[in-house]
């Protein structure tokens, strides 16, 4: 069974899996996890404002990126960001956007949406009475939310905006659907042309697993430390 | 001395901290025991070992003869003929007050349906809530509750029961009722092994007292004298304080 | 902006000369809907034993559980496609590996095996923290009636848990929805890969993943409600559950 198993393709392609593919994922992943957590709080505020105006749409937004498949969406923003592209610029033609820049605006729009449902947990959870004592020192709300409110909900929320981050990064694996080459893309390359799927997709799943194995590990170190710390 | 449960030199340890130290003691047929001290001091861990739901290290333990961590005792079998009775009543939310009564008669003593729904509903109306067959346990008081748990221990036709701080749960006013109906079984000369800081309970059934502190059982005394004259400070302290309420 | 819209395209024939787009739209939706109930039954079932098996008191099995549910969770669904697809063919003796790579459907059984196993991984986790959160007492209670450990399990600790985890399942279950539309890899032609198709061949991109989108749309909306009503009828009178939380996608 594994008499044929061929390391050499493995070793022969690692400099091409990780400084072209693995560079591309692991910065994907970065950009869309702060990017995203930063616009998935703007929606949280939104959603928790109390004005129509403002919830509505956050709301709305929030539950169609998550009804839908992500697939779905990359098909989406893969054809929409030229235009959306050409409209922004006033420009004649579509904008031709590079494939990074259009994954970019995929991944941090759609975590966004659970990003958002994160940190509205989190601020949720900060007591009421937090709220009334910065108000009552005489806060204006940028300010409450700013200084007492997000930080709290932030360090709250660490461990499962880590844990969301470990998704985020499994699911740049399907930037695969639009032939994009981040890590998997890469290693799929070299096993069409040299022939050899068992090695490369079987190596693929090794390197993802122990990433995410260790990063899942360490955010539970991290949740450790920072209960004891509460 | 062989009664109806034994207990000697039982200990057991949790990971480095013994809990109990060298128990010895036995419960005659139809003899109440009260057991008491303050909290820690592993009067829960004692009758728990009893029916073997707390693993034990060292010692010996039976019940009617039959040896409790002998791994060829069927364990669920004997388990079926000690009742049990928990402070959180355990009653179990999702099934009727009825079906908490017949499940267990069904699926572990094999009775018949009929069989189980009729003892079922004798027994609500012993401790009083025949009208409440049909209702959940999350729709009932924690008196009834607790009530209604003993109904469920009795339906085994056991013979022995536990009790496990039966009343400590309950708000004051809820306390009596249940009181009552373990008054009644006691007077009914069933064995019973309580723990519980109920000593206006105790003095009036418990044929004996037993006082533990630290994992130790420090006395072991007929009620009258346990009351009259207590024999360790530990005990006279423990008294004091709980008689003052 | 220059794009040509042309909504009545949904009436045309496809290219395969037989149907309609709309008509091969619904076609994917429903290997969308057997793909991802196929899936979703197979989670449950392994799911449901590994979650059990994770609050066991044996040592070996909590390993196996622990063992099995990091498995499957760390690597990603479609990576986890290509093993089963690509990778299980070559490895299996030769006669067993060409009968698969030649099995008609081959695609959709890949599907609800990867699937099936990937969310099991998530529903054991979801099972298992139900049933810690059950009190400790409910598990004392039963064995002091003389009910056996697997009589425990099955009479009263899984009724309840099953009834607290109904929100955090049907949560389980959009998601498994979701993430079929990953089969489109290996070729399986449900209603994302459908749209897709659409949209290459009649060149109407937004009309088609317009379509998809109302349909998954439509899809989540008619399960929440289902399970909603399923959740009221089996719900314990005076009994408030706790709710474990809902992870994302």
């Amino acid at each position: 069974m594994f008499s044929n198993f061929d390391f050499e393709v493995i070793v022969r392609s690692l400099p091409y899996l990780f400084y072209t593919g693995m560079a591309f994922t692991l910065l994907l992943t970065a950009l869309a996890t702060i990017i995203g957590i930063i616009v998935g709080t703007m929606l949280a505020l939104m959603r928790l404002s109390g004005t129509t105006l403002l919830t509505l749409p956050a709301t709305a937004y929030v539950n169609l990126m998550r009804s839908v498949p992500f697939v779905l969406m990359i098909f989406w923003f893969y054809f929409l960001v030229p235009y959306i592209g050409q409209w922004i610029t006033f420009s004649v033609q579509p904008v031709k956007v590079g494939a990074f820049a259009s994954c970019l605006v995929t991944f941090t729009l759609f975590e966004a949406a659970f990003f958002c449902e994160i940190m509205r947990a989190g601020i949720q959870s900060i007591p009421r009475g937090q709220v009334a004592a910065a108000q009552a020192l005489g806060m204006t709300y940028p300010a409450v939310m700013g200084y007492v409110v997000l930080p709290q909900a932030f360090r709250n929320m660490v461990p499962v905006l880590l844990t969301q981050t470990i998704v985020l990064f499994q699911d740049t694996s399907l930037v695969y659907v639009i032939s994009v080459t981040d890590f998997l893309g890469a290693a799929s390359k070299v096993a069409q042309r040299d022939g050899r799927l068992v090695e490369m997709y079987t190596f693929a799943a090794c390197v993802y697993f122990v990433i995410s194995f260790a990063a899942s590990r360490a955010a539970q170190v991290l949740q450790r430390r920072l209960a004891v710390i509460r | 001395m062989s009664g109806m449960i034994d207990i000697a030199g039982l200990s057991k340890w949790y990971g480095p901290t013994q809990v109990l130290k060298d128990c010895t003691t036995a419960v005659a047929k139809g003899e109440v025991v009260v057991v008491c001290g303050p909290s820690g001091s592993g009067k829960s861990t004692l009758i728990k070992c009893v029916n073997g739901l707390e693993p034990f290290q060292k010692g010996d333990v039976s019940v009617d003869g039959i040896p409790v961590s002998d791994p060829k005792t069927d364990l669920p079998r004997l388990r079926a003929r000690i009742g049990m009775v928990f402070q959180h009543f355990e009653l179990f939310p999702h099934l009727s007050v009825m079906r908490n009564l017949t499940l267990p008669q069904i699926k572990v003593l094999r009775r018949g349906a009929e069989e189980a729904k009729q003892k079922g509903m004798r027994l609500l109306e012993r401790v009083g809530l025949s009208a409440h067959a049909g209702k959940f346990p999350g729709e009932l008081s924690g008196g009834q509750q607790q009530r209604v748990a003993i109904a469920r221990a009795l339906a085994m036709d056991p013979i022995a029961m536990l009790f496990d701080e039966p009343t400590s749960a309950l708000d004051p006013e809820m306390i009596q009722e249940v009181l009552d109906v373990m008054v009644a079984l006691a007077k009914d000369g069933m064995t019973m092994i309580v723990v519980t800081h109920e000593m206006g309970f105790a003095r009036k059934v418990a044929h004996r007292v037993v006082f533990m502190d630290n994992g130790e059982i420090i006395e072991d005394a007929p009620t009258a004298d346990f009351f009259g004259k207590p024999r360790s400070e530990r005990a006279q302290l423990f008294l004091s304080r709980i008689l003052q309420h | 902006m220059n794009y040509h819209w042309n909504w009545p395209i949904f009436w045309e024939l496809s290219p395969d000369g037989v149907h309609t787009y709309f008509a091969t739209l619904m076609i994917g939706t429903g290997w969308t809907l057997l793909t991802s109930a196929c899936a979703f039954i197979l989670a449950l079932v392994l799911g449901s034993l590994i979650g059990v098996l994770r609050t066991s008191p044996f040592p070996w099995a909590m390993r196996l559980g622990n063992v099995y549910v990091e498995l499957f969770r760390n690597v990603p669904l479609l990576v986890q496609m290509f093993l089963w697809y690509f990778v299980l063919p070559e490895l299996l003796p030769t006669a067993a590996g060409d009968w698969l790579k030649q099995l008609p459907n081959a695609s959709f059984y890949t599907a609800v095996v990867a699937l099936g196993l990937y969310m099991s991984a998530r529903i054991a986790e979801q099972v298992r923290a139900g049933i810690l959160s059950l009190p400790r007492g409910q598990r004392l209670a039963s064995l002091a009636l003389g009910l056996t450990l697997p009589q425990t399990y099955m009479y009263v600790l899984l009724p309840m848990t099953y009834r607290i985890l109904l929100p955090p399942l049907t949560s389980e279950l959009l998601n498994t929805i979701k993430n079929s539309a990953v089969a489109l890899t290996v070729g399986l032609m449900e209603l994302t890969a459908r749209a897709r198709a659409m949209q290459e061949f009649s060149f109407q991109v937004f009309e088609a993943f317009t379509a998809a989108t109302i349909i998954y749309i439509a899809i989540n909306m008619v399960v929440t409600f289902a399970m909603h009503l399923v959740e009221r009828r089996v719900a314990v009178p005076g009994y408030l559950g706790s709710r474990t939380p809902a992870a994302g996608h």
